[in-house]
């Protein structure tokens, strides 16, 4: 045994009919990078139309559709794609699989979202225009009142939610089946318990949605009134399925990111993660409220007053275990020896920037404050900070923090720096306005504004211009690293990195753990 | 050392300073950075309650921040620490657990209070229904007083502001051409619904947030205690026009409100009269322009020239007969985004518009829509 290696096939086949999980990891990770690039353009062009009061650029309409698809392809395409490339990678290596544990539906699962994303971008030149409805594509807008390419964002949504069904049970099956002899649940690396909550997590609410575009079909083309009142159905009922998957889904997102975070910042103050059991239980709790605070996007339908006040107090609850996992991540660094390579400055600034999106997630969650909040720029800042911050941060943070064990070559640690500082910077010059115009009265998802928040949106088109360009520098680190970048071998690349990936050898080879390693 | 850990405090500090201070500014009246107090009793609690949590937000934030920073300067390998080891402590994870925890009651118990009083729909002097339509609201009174009292709200902030040709004005984006009057010190229930999609009303000073949704009627109320203009948008994405339909009420004094009701109410009166008319061609293009850049040009272009909808210039209904130009203006055209302008527009304005829309654009129809024509048509 062991003699015999299977180096990866030649040519295209290669990436075709990849079983290999650092294969297929590669190809999600680049997939979620080009998706990131395309959200990020649309970006671009709603903060350009952003830039001063009056229409410039776009018409109304258009701006509608770069504000929806922006959400759809950044939520499905970018950041949800990139923690399942990082997953496939990351989680045999870390509890010493030889590979996940349905490699061929592995294929599969990547392999439909190129042709999804296609799709759903390819709408943006049909007759009528692509979906312009938001992400979260209330009723009946986007039923009665949207144009013909609805179907095709139906079918879109049904394929990507397959993809993640998909994803999601082989890291429950590879979790639970394949971790080295010795290695119980509670001495697995907190990236990969954060990921089997959030594949269960996946499983359970992407069906929901599944139902929801499902009615929405049957409402479009079969005649059925589930969101029609005049049918005898409910648009309110729209929001509450959708919530009730939207709101575990931003948890699906987060909850990889708290697992990349609890890796890199003990790894960078050389000591261990503090308060493990409770960063579990936190992150357990976490995911089980989330399943109980769906209506909180929703204080202004006109719920029941009783109603109101369970969501409220279930959405507050929530600040505790979020809490815990600061205080322990902040305490994990007390005392510790740090140093401040670039995976630990986006670490940080994951830490503080995330931190601050919880406290006006607090804020949110308070329903007769929410009242005002609510569908404002405010909502747009705090979001923007969990998940810009927050998710992306993280993502980063990751790939400087594996980027060399994956390639065997080491980053340019200067343009790292560089691409932190000017993302932190130009990412608060972009959001922090926002909560500001938010409050002062601006809606969200409008293409024009009144005058009054024309200083602080200028504002924040500038930062938005200058991240989204500086992520441009991110690529370029990572293709000059991966064509160019200085060759290392040390099996462990960060001196206080702890773990089992850290055993096998760099760069990191073909096939690893085909003898499961003892873990003691 | 010392002097070093003051100036990183004041540098950490001064932009919370700085924020303080243009919070503090922003109390004394309408804000650019922070949510209006406004001018209801409600609104003046809401915003209690937002600073008190922000607050809370400060000072925990002070803190977590406070013990990090001070780890990153002082726990740093380039000053030669070594790492302790030390990972657990039940007695300190159970107090971070308590004492949020507590902090939250704490807030909980304002909060329930204010969210029970914005639900006391009880007692209100004067009802009034609004509903949303793409892109425009309806107010109507429901009360014995204001009876036959209804009408649109549209946006009067002209094309050529919103597309650079002219300066904007000073209420850019946030002006209509007839805004809801309400009276001042009087409790007002708001009935609100939508004709199409999901709109929300929005008066960040009245405190009034709730989405209008086809089918469903929701109840909000406000009571403003001073006079003065209050300006609101939609705040439900609700099509192309999502940011084009604001919101503007005039709050008054009892009297004047009573004097204004009481013209509405003649105004009303007089339009029963105009309907019994016959109107000359001129009449009728110059009534139809108006009718016709308020609720039309949005979707079939200023010009006539198309844009969501189609386009007016030589379309086979505004040069076809006159009975299908009717029936297209009056029901609509089910399943599309154009909707039923009967019961919208008075049968005037209607005769008006589709006369104007088949003798302008180049259309040269030359036919003459009177009111009774609409009448008849509605009758079947």
């Amino acid at each position: 045994m062991g003699a015999h290696h299977h180096g990866p096939a030649k040519g295209l086949s290669r990436w075709l009919f990849a079983t290999n999980h650092k294969d297929i990891g590669t190809m999600y990770l680049w997939f979620s990078f080009s998706m990131f690039i395309l959200g990020g353009s649309f970006a671009m062009v709603i903060r350009a139309e952003l830039f001063q009061p009056g229409m410039q650029l776009v018409d109304p309409l258009f701006f509608n559709q770069m504000t929806t698809l922006h959400g759809l392809i950044m939520v499905f395409g970018a950041i949800m794609p990139s923690f399942v490339g990082l997953a496939n990678w990351m989680i045999p290596m870390m509890i010493g699989a030889p590979d996940m544990a349905l490699p061929r539906m592995n294929n599969w699962s990547f392999w439909i979202l190129p042709p999804t994303f296609l799709l759903l971008a390819s709408t943006l030149f049909m007759e009528g225009g692509g979906p312009a409805f938001g992400w979260t594509f209330y009723a009946p807008l986007s039923t009665t009142y949207a144009a013909p390419s609805v179907t095709f964002f139906i079918f879109g949504i049904h394929m990507a939610g397959l993809s993640s069904i998909m994803g999601s049970i082989n890291i429950i099956a590879t979790v639970m089946n394949m971790r080295a002899p010795g290695m119980t649940y509670m001495k697995m690396p907190m990236f990969v318990w954060t990921w089997l909550i959030t594949a269960f997590l996946l499983v359970a609410v992407m069906p929901v949605l599944a139902g929801a575009v499902t009615m929405m079909l049957m409402d479009i083309h079969f005649g059925t009134s589930f969101f029609s009142a005049a049918g005898g159905g409910d648009p309110v009922l729209f929001q509450h399925i959708f919530w009730f998957f939207g709101h575990p889904e931003v948890y699906i997102i987060i909850l990889p990111a708290f697992g990349v975070v609890s890796q890199i910042i003990p790894a960078f103050s050389r000591k261990p993660l503090f308060g493990y059991d409770s960063m579990v239980y936190a992150t357990a709790s976490i995911a089980l409220l989330s399943f109980l605070v769906w209506a909180h996007h929703m204080y202004t339908v006109g719920m029941p007053v009783a109603g109101e006040l369970f969501f409220m107090y279930a959405t507050m609850l929530i600040a505790v275990p979020t809490g815990v996992k600061v205080f322990n991540w902040v305490t994990t660094m007390w005392r510790g020896s740090m140093t401040f390579e670039t995976p630990m400055l986006f670490a940080i600034g994951f830490l503080i920037l995330f931190t601050i999106g919880g406290f006006t997630g607090l804020m949110l969650s308070i329903a007769p404050a929410d009242f005002q909040y609510h569908d404002s720029y405010f909502v747009v800042a705090h979001f923007h900070y969990v998940m810009v911050a927050g998710a992306l941060f993280s993502m980063t943070a990751a790939v400087y923090y594996w980027l060399p064990k994956w390639c065997g070559r080491m980053y340019n640690e200067t343009m790292g720096k560089t691409h932190f500082w000017i993302s932190f910077i130009s990412f608060n010059v972009a959001f922090f306005p926002q909560h500001f115009v938010g409050l002062a009265g601006m809606p969200r998802r409008i293409p024009d504004y009144a005058l009054q928040f024309a200083d602080f949106n200028m504002m924040s088109s500038i930062g938005a211009f200058v991240y989204g360009l500086s992520q441009l520098l991110w690529g370029y680190n990572v293709i000059s690293t991966i064509v160019a970048g200085k060759p290392i071998s040390d099996e462990k690349v960060w001196e206080g990195a702890e773990g089992l990936e850290w055993t096998v050898a760099t760069p990191a080879p073909f096939h690893t753990f085909e003898t499961p390693p003892q873990v003691k | 050392m010392f002097v070093k850990a003051k100036r990183l405090s004041a540098l950490t500090l001064s932009p919370v300073l700085t924020l303080m201070a243009m919070l503090n500014a922003g109390a004394a009246k309408a804000s650019s950075v922070n949510m209006p107090p406004g001018v209801t009793t409600v609104g003046q609690t809401i915003y209690g309650l937002h600073m008190t949590i922000l607050w809370i937000c400060v000072i925990v934030g002070l803190v977590v921040f406070g013990v990090m920073f001070y780890s990153i300067y002082h726990h740093r390998k380039s000053r030669g620490v070594t790492a302790s080891t030390f990972h657990e402590s039940t007695k300190v994870e159970i107090a971070w657990t308590l004492v949020p925890f507590l902090i939250l009651i704490v807030v909980a118990v304002p909060a329930t209070t204010t969210l029970l009083d914005v639900y006391d729909f009880e007692d209100a002097e004067l009802d009034v229904l609004i509903t949303g339509y793409q892109w425009k609201w309806k107010y109507e009174y429901l009360d014995e007083e204001g009876e036959n009292v209804q009408f649109f709200s549209n946006l009067r902030t002209p094309q050529s502001e919103i597309y650079n040709t002219e300066s904007k004005g000073e209420h850019y984006l946030l002006e209509v051409d007839e805004p809801l009057v309400i009276p001042v010190d009087t409790k007002v229930r708001f009935l609100v619904t939508a004709n199409d999609v999901i709109h929300a009303w929005w008066v960040p000073e009245l405190a009034v947030k709730k989405d209008a949704i086809p089918g469903f009627i929701n109840e909000t109320w406000t009571k403003a205690n001073e006079v003065g203009v209050y300006r609101g948008q939609c705040a439900e994405l609700c099509g192309k026009d999502h940011g084009f339909m604001p919101i503007v009420v005039n709050v008054v004094s009892k009297d004047e409100y009573a004097e204004w009701i009481g013209s509405k109410q003649a105004e009303a009166a007089e339009i029963k009269k105009l309907m019994a008319q016959n109107f000359s061609l001129d009449e009728l293009m110059e009534r139809g322009k108006g009718v016709y850049d308020r609720s039309c040009a949005a979707c079939h272009g200023a010009n006539g020239e198309g844009g969501l909808g189609n386009a007016i210039a030589k379309s086979p209904i505004a040069t076809g007969p006159l009975d299908g130009h009717l029936e297209v203006g009056i029901n609509g055209v089910p399943g599309t985004a154009m909707q039923a302008f009967g019961g919208q527009l008075n049968d005037v304005d209607m005769a008006a518009v589709i006369t104007y829309q088949r003798n302008a654009f180049g259309n040269n129809m030359g036919d003459l829509v009177q009111p009774i024509d609409v009448f008849n048509h509605k009758k079947g």
